[in-house]
C-alpha cells in the first residue's frame, strides 16, 4: 500500500504517528545500542527512547527528540512496547546501509495501541516496502537514578580521543578499569589482559578534554564485555562525558551529529564489577 | 576428445572470470558442455541441488582467441565435463594481469582442465602459473540429463525490478525468513512478501514491464489473463539471493516467468552471456 494510500485520518486512529525524511537518522542511532534484540520504546511528546538492557547490568539509551521528526504526534502521554530490535533494524534499513549522496529511505512509522503491531512505511526511489513487527509487553527496567548531583567526577573529551583506546581494548581483559582523579592520573583507562596490563593517561590539560570536574579520586572496574558495545556509539559521537557517582555506577553520554547536523544522544549505564572495590 | 583454448586479450579474460564468478556463486558442482561454437554451465534441477536448475550459455568466439574443440566422436562433437566451477574461479584469480591464459583438457593421470596462466615477467622467460582441475567426463549416454530446460508455461513474465535493489531488500528479508513469496501480475506490479510470526514485510514495485512472448502459434498466451490478477510462488530464499550477489555485472535484460505455486525461470542477458535460473517453489 503506497504512502499516498494512506487515510488523512490515519492520525487519529494510531496513538503514535512519526514521518521522518531520511530514516537513516533514526537507524544509526538504534544500532548504536544493538548489543541485545530486544529494546523497548518509550514515546512521549518529547520524542522516542529506545532502551536496550543485559546482565542487569547495563544499559543503553538512544533519544531521538520530536524535533529530529518531520511529523511526531502521541496521543497518550506515554506510548510502551517492546519490540525485537534486530528485526527493527532490518526493516528500517531493507533498502540497503549505504549511503549513497543524494538518496534516503523515507519512514513513516505507525502504533496502534497495546497488543497492535508496529507498522512501518518505507520509500526509496518510488519503491514501498511495508513492515509489520509484532510488539510485546514492556518489561520492568533498571533505573539508575544518575542525576547530576549525585555525580563525584565528571570529565568530557573529545569522541576521537577516546576512539583509538576503546577499537584496541585488550580483550583479554576481564575488565576494564577507569581512575578519575583531581590528582595525577587525572584520567587512566587500564585492562589486565593475558600479556599484561595496559594503562592509557590521558592529562587533564589535554586538547581533547573540553571539561574536567573531578572532586575524588575514584577507581571502578567493569566487565569489559559489558562495555564493548559502547564503541558503536563511540564512533558515530563527536563528545563523549564520563560521569561516575559515589557508588562507582558509571554513565556514558554520546553526543551524536546525524547527517543533517542535528544532535542527537545515546548513554550507557554500567554497574561497577563487584569482585574488586579497589581504593588506589 | 580434444579442447585446447586461449584467451590473450585482458578485458575478455575479466570477463569470462566474472561469469565463472558468478557460475560458482549458484553452483559447487555443474556440468560444463563444450561445443563447437558454444560454452555451457549446466545444473540440471536433480533433488540433490534443491531442484534448482541452472544454463548459462557464452559463445565462445566473445571470449576466447584461439578454441580447438574435437568430441567425443564425429557425430557427436561435443564434450561434456563434471567440474567444481570454485576451482577454475580461484585459478582465474591469478591471471588478473595475465598475459594469456590458456586452457587444456588433459589425462595424465586423471582427467583434467589444465589451465596455464601466463605472467608478466622482468626477465626474457615468461612466468607461468599452472592450475590442473581435475573433471570428470561425462559419457554419452549421460547426456540427455543435460538438455535445455524449456521455458515453462507461465502465468506471468515481468521484467526484475534494479537487481541492485532487489538485492538490498532480499539481503535484509533473508535475516527474517528462510522462505520469500514472489508475486506479479502483467500490470507491471511485482511484491516481494515474507512473512514470520514476529514480523510481515511486503516491498512493491511499479511499473517493471511485462515482456511480450510470441508463442509458436503466433497468439500470446497471456492475452485471457486479468491484469491485476498475481501470480504467485513461495521459494527458498537463499536460493534467490545466491542468484542475485552473485550478479557483479547489470544485465543487459532481467525477466523472471511465475508459474504459480510451482516454479519461477530468471532470465539473465548480457551481451555475450546467458543466464537461465529456475528456483522450484516450496511444498
Amino acid at each position: 500500500m503506497p504512502l499516498s494510500a494512506q487515510p488523512a485520518s490515519s492520525a487519529e486512529q494510531y496513538v503514535l504517528s512519526a514521518s521522518l525524511d531520511n530514516a537513516r537518522h533514526l537507524s544509526s542511532l538504534l544500532r548504536a545500542v544493538h548489543f541485545q534484540d530486544h529494546a523497548t520504546c518509550f514515546a512521549t511528546a518529547n520524542g522516542l527512547r529506545v532502551t536496550v538492557e543485559d546482565a542487569k547490568c547495563i544499559q543503553a539509551n538512544a533519544f531521538i527528540q520530536a524535533e529530529i521528526f518531520q511529523e511526531f504526534a502521541v496521543q497518550e502521554q506515554t506510548v510502551t512496547f517492546r519490540i525485537n530490535l534486530a528485526v527493527l533494524l532490518d526493516c528500517l534499513t531493507i533498502f540497503g546501509t549505504s549511503s549513497l549522496p543524494g538518496t534516503s529511505t523515507a519512514l513513516k512509522m505507525c502504533y496502534r495501541g497495546y497488543g497492535y503491531p508496529l507498522m512501518l512505511f518505507l520509500e526509496e526511489g518510488g519503491v514501498v516496502t511495508v513492515c509489520k513487527i509484532n510488539t510485546q509487553e514492556p518489561e520492568d527496567l533498571l533505573d539508575f537514578n544518575f542525576c547530576s548531583t549525585k555525580v563525584v567526577n565528571k570529565i568530557i573529551l573529545q569522541s576521537e580521543g577516546l576512539r583509538k583506546a576503546f577499537a584496541e581494548l585488550d580483550m583479554t581483559s576481564e575488565v576494564m578499569q577507569i581512575t578519575m582523579s583531581p590528582d595525577k592520573p587525572y584520567f587512566r583507562l587500564s585492562t589486565f589482559g593475558n600479556a599484561g596490563s595496559a594503562h592509557l593517561d590521558y592529562c587533564k590539560d589535554s586538547d581533547l578534554i573540553e571539561a574536567f570536574h573531578c572532586n575524588q579520586t575514584q577507581t571502578n572496574r567493569y566487565k569489559i564485555s559489558l562495555l564493548k558495545p559502547s564503541t558503536k556509539a563511540l564512533a558515530l559521537s563527536c563528545k563523549v562525558s564520563i560521569r561516575t557517582d559515589a557508588q562507582g555506577f558509571l554513565s556514558l553520554q554520546y553526543m551524536i551529529r546525524n547527517e543533517d547536523g542535528q544532535i542527537c544522544f545515546v548513554e550507557y549505564y554500567c554497574c561497577p564489577d563487584e569482585n574488586i572495590t579497589e581504593e588506589m | 576428445m580434444r579442447f585446447r583454448a586461449k584467451i590473450v586479450d585482458l578485458a575478455c579474460l575479466n570477463h569470462f572470470s566474472r561469469v565463472i564468478n558468478t557460475i560458482a556463486k549458484l553452483a559447487r558442482i555443474c556440468t560444463l558442455r563444450l561445443t563447437v561454437s558454444k560454452l555451457y554451465f549446466i545444473l540440471s534441477d536433480k533433488v540433490a541441488n534443491g531442484g534448482v536448475g541452472m544454463w548459462c550459455e557464452l559463445n565462445q568466439g566473445n571470449f576466447f582467441d584461439e578454441f580447438q574443440m574435437e568430441g567425443v566422436a564425429a557425430e557427436h562433437n561435443e564434450i561434456y565435463l563434471e567440474l567444481v566451477p570454485e576451482n577454475l574461479s580461484r585459478a582465474l584469480k591469478t591471471a588478473q594481469n595475465a598475459k594469456a591464459v590458456k586452457m587444456k583438457l588433459t589425462n595424465k593421470h586423471c582427467p583434467c582442465l589444465r589451465v596455464a596462466v601466463e605472467l608478466p615477467s622482468l626477465s626474457s622467460s615468461s612466468r607461468i602459473v599452472t592450475h590442473d582441475i581435475p573433471v570428470g567426463v561425462i559419457p554419452r549416454r549421460l547426456w540427455n540429463d543435460f538438455k535445455e530446460p524449456s521455458v515453462p508455461d507461465f502465468d506471468v513474465s515481468i521484467y526484475l525490478p534494479v537487481l541492485k535493489t532487489m538485492k538490498s531488500i532480499v539481503e535484509r528479508m533473508k535475516n527474517l525468513s528462510n522462505s520469500i513469496m514472489i508475486e506479479a501480475n502483467l500490470n507491471g506490479e511485482m511484491n516481494l512478501k515474507v512473512e514470520t510470526d514476529l514480523v510481515c514485510v511486503t516491498t512493491h514495485f511499479k511499473d517493471l514491464g511485462n515482456p511480450s512472448w510470441a508463442l509458436e502459434d503466433g497468439c500470446q498466451s497471456s492475452q485471457d489473463r486479468d491484469p491485476e490478477t498475481m501470480a504467485e510462488a513461495r521459494i527458498d530464499i537463499r536460493k534467490l539471493q545466491q542468484l542475485l550477489a552473485g550478479q557483479q555485472v547489470n544485465p543487459t535484460k532481467a525477466l523472471c516467468n511465475i508459474v504459480s505455486k510451482r516454479i519461477v525461470h530468471f532470465i539473465l542477458l548480457h551481451e555475450d552471456v546467458s543466464l537461465q535460473y529456475f528456483i522450484p517453489a516450496l511444498t
